[in-house]
């Protein structure tokens, strides 16, 4: 099995750390494992992407231009991969601030508003994990209790009392996310 | 009056040349400074008996054969690159004294950012600066240190401060940094002098050892075949030219 | 110092050059901060190896001053490094001919971002000539190897230091922003202890670390004026370089057994071409790739016996066309070599690299 993921959207937004805790996630779980995020200024304002690949196999080439999911989490993003996801794959977008959602109808469309749900519940440091969370819910290629491995792996010591905050996120994500109808 | 044999008598002798310098015959013009700093560092490596423990750094420029004439350890550095290098052999071999030999053009134009940036960093390395003020290995072009009015084959109507700016007193600008120890300004053109520069160079590399941080003995000097003078008449012209703008002594000693 | 394991961790290739670096006894690091490899500094400084190993890092004041403290550190015999990428690495190839004129080892890694002039921070492969041709002056040649996983960044970072040391020389990496910026899973080299002062006197007799009675001074210097005696250093230099070219070819070969036509690519071209293998033989194309793991010395060889049995190489490369004149060279034309890049910082796609294949040969 090897699943192509993209994940794009704001720098902030938390995109590359996303990024990292699947591919932590796909470690544990003894997959082949490729994080290969866009570098430079753009990782601190403008839109940041992240390829993550976990596979059972070798991992060929960590560039790709053709996705099994793409998790898009503003405008540009979901403009420029929508018409990269795979026939048959699966799109998942937040729709704060979008104006043109998505249009496909040969992949499976799902939507999470993470963004809405995290400031009204002032969390929005969590954001990403709530929409972790679904994509787990729709696409469950890792274990949460490896999500919450890896996330230990990447959270610096001084921050584990927030494993369980970042647990509960997920739990959320997992409710929030639903089908989109193009 | 007694004959060539009572002179040369062992029992006789009152100077004896350091072992450190060897034979080789050195490749400077005759009344060329050089010869003296180098003579000078061979007889403190032997006093201080430091010869199995230092490695010099030579520049590119005059000085580019130091290597062949004083029997230690020896780079040879690209041109102004010389800071940089001594830092690397200080950091790996801290018990080595280790020290860099640079003319003005290598030290004051090309090396500028090394010598700065080492100076700076406060390596503990002696820094052994010779200035005169031309660069003489490529036969008498002008340098950052050249003096207003001097000629050169580069400035051959001497040099005029609006088309080709002053000239730069590097040991001034070092005095400043934080992690310099030791800025000293000395010449080797009377015997005083010598004495005085000899002093001024063990000191230097004394203070490598005592995590102090960069010491540099400027010695301004002469450079007869560039400045197209005899030996004696460019004593005379560094003592009334020279030393105006590079005032002697120390700048600073902490 | 932390007991080596043979544990799996997940890390980027800059994040293992350094890693490595500590793990194979080296004693320095000098460099300075650029995109896409300042991690490189970065992890060094909070690994913070002088505590344990004893290793010096020196953040430097630029990419000339780094080199030439690799030039004074190399002088002494000492497993010394710096990392830089494609601007940098420009401003050091007048200590890199030092280096090689001296014969001092030494590791420079260029972690390729696309220029010319300042460019972008974007991956690039348009050093090759700089690194393979030499970038300096004067008749040299050094080893380069190619990584094209975080895997071999860690373990080039090991071999560059051996095949420095094994021929004297200079000895780059060369992988480019996508290598260095990506993460793998990494198994990180064992532990070696840093070489003692007297394995050095012993192993390096030239080092410069002080004139005991016993020898004569040693001098590092690429100096020699005298033309016949410069010569002769010059014929010796070649000779090495022959010496590495018999011995140190390596590469990789991906389907090439009953394989048409065959993609020549290296580091991160050499990961988008497999999977460009993988589209056509999916598609029925009977496609292949060689990598070549040392772009010097290349497998020229290899290429000219595949050459016997294909219909056609492509050479795929971020840059505008470098690696392909070594492929042509190697062909010798008995058949078509054509070439595939993109510039700028943009890599190309699977997809991308398997049209090109089809617009070229079907």
């Amino acid at each position: 099995m090897t699943e192509e993921i993209i994940i794009s959207g704001f720098g902030g937004q938390g995109v590359l750390s996303m990024g990292k805790i699947l591919a932590y996630s796909g470690l544990v779980q003894g997959q082949e494992v490729s994080w290969m995020p866009s570098y430079g200024p753009e990782q601190r304002g403008g839109t940041a992407n992240v390829t993550v690949i976990l596979s059972n196999e070798r991992i060929s080439s960590p560039v790709l231009n053709a996705y099994d999911t793409a998790i898009v989490l503003n405008q540009p993003s979901l403009e420029k991969f929508e018409p990269m996801v795979k026939p048959g794959g699966t799109l998942i977008f937040d729709g704060n601030g979008m104006h043109k959602l998505p249009t496909r109808t040969d992949i499976r469309v799902y939507q999470i508003n993470a963004t809405e749900y995290a400031y009204a519940n002032n969390a929005s440091k969590t954001i990403n994990m709530i929409i972790l969370g679904g994509l787990l819910k729709v696409r469950p290629i890792v274990e949460i209790e490896n999500v919450l491995k890896g996330l230990k792996k990447t959270l610096p010591p001084r921050h584990h009392h927030l494993l369980p905050l970042n647990e509960k996120a997920i739990h959320t994500g997992m409710d929030l996310i639903q089908s989109f109808t193009v | 009056m007694s004959s060539i044999q009572d002179i040369v008598d062992p029992a006789n002798l009152v100077y004896e040349k350091t072992t450190v310098m060897n034979d080789t015959p050195m490749h400077y013009c005759p009344g060329c400074s050089h010869g003296v700093v180098h003579k000078i560092l061979g007889e403190i490596i032997q006093e201080m008996g430091i010869q199995e423990k230092t490695i010099g750094v030579a520049p590119v420029g005059c000085a580019v054969f130091a290597y062949k004439y004083l029997d230690i350890d020896w780079q040879q550095a690209a041109h102004g690159r010389a800071p940089a290098v001594a830092t690397a052999i200080k950091r790996l071999l801290p018990d080595r004294y280790v020290f860099t030999y640079q003319g003005d053009g290598d030290l004051a134009a090309i090396g500028t950012a090394e010598t700065i940036h080492a100076c700076s960093r406060g390596e503990n390395i002696a820094i052994i600066y010779i200035n005169n003020g031309i660069y003489g290995m490529t036969g008498g072009q002008m340098a950052p240190t050249t003096l207003p009015g001097m000629k050169s084959t580069t400035s051959p109507n001497g040099r005029d401060q609006q088309l080709e700016g002053h000239a730069l007193d590097m040991s001034k600008l070092l005095v400043q940094l934080d992690g310099v120890c030791y800025v000293t300004r000395q010449s080797v053109h009377t015997v005083g002098a010598v004495r005085k520069t000899k002093k001024a160079i063990r000191k230097a590399l004394e203070n490598s050892m005592l995590n102090k941080g960069t010491s540099i003995v400027e010695v301004v000097s002469t450079c007869n075949s560039g400045w197209r003078m005899s030996p004696a008449d460019s004593n005379t012209w560094m003592e009334e030219n020279m030393f105006p703008v590079y005032g002697l002594g120390d700048l600073k000693d902490i | 110092m932390t007991k080596h394991s043979e544990e799996i961790t997940l890390m980027k290739g800059n994040e293992a050059v350094a890693h490595a670096a500590v793990r194979c006894g080296c004693d320095g690091y000098f460099g300075y901060p650029i995109t896409p490899q300042s991690e490189i500094l970065e992890t060094l400084m909070e690994i913070e190896p002088w505590k344990t190993t004893g290793m010096v890092v020196l953040q430097a004041e630029s990419e000339v001053a780094s080199i030439n403290m690799v030039y004074g550190g190399a002088g002494c015999g000492k497993k010394v490094m710096t990392t830089s990428s494609s601007p940098g690495v420009s401003l050091m190839q007048e200590g890199v001919s030092y280096m090689a004129g001296a014969e001092l080892p030494g590791v420079i890694v260029n972690v390729m971002r696309g220029g010319p002039g300042l460019g972008t921070i974007q991956p690039s492969q348009a050093d090759y000539f700089q690194a393979v041709k030499g970038g300096g002056h004067g008749d040299y040649r050094m080893p380069v190897l190619a990584p094209a996983s975080v895997q071999e960044m860690a373990d080039f970072t090991v071999l560059a230091f051996d095949l420095a040391f094994k021929y004297l020389t200079p000895t780059m990496i060369l992988a480019d922003g996508i290598i260095g910026q990506m993460m793998e899973k990494v198994i990180l080299p064992p532990f070696r202890p840093r070489r003692t002062e007297d394995e050095i006197r012993e192993q390096c007799p030239w080092a410069t670390l002080g004139k005991t009675p016993e020898r004569d001074p040693n001098y590092i210097s690429s100096l020699e004026l005298r033309s016949e005696e410069m010569e002769k250093i010059n014929l010796r230099l070649q000779a090495r370089y022959r010496e590495i070219e018999k011995h140190e070819v390596r590469y990789e070969e991906i389907q090439c057994d009953d394989a048409e036509y065959i993609f020549v690519a290296f580091g991160t071209m050499a990961r988008v071409c497999q999977k460009a293998v993988e589209l056509a033989r999916a598609e029925g194309i009977k496609a292949g790739l060689l990598r070549p793991v040392t772009l010097f010395p290349y497998p020229t060889q290899r290429v000219s016996v595949l050459a016997q049995t294909v219909k056609g190489f492509l050479s795929v490369e971020m840059s505008a066309g470098q690696m392909v004149e070594d492929v042509r060279l190697a062909v010798s034309g008995t058949v078509p070599v054509e070439f595939y890049g993109r510039m700028g910082g943009i890599v190309p796609s699977p997809s991308e690299v398997l049209n090109a294949l089809k617009t070229k040969f079907l």
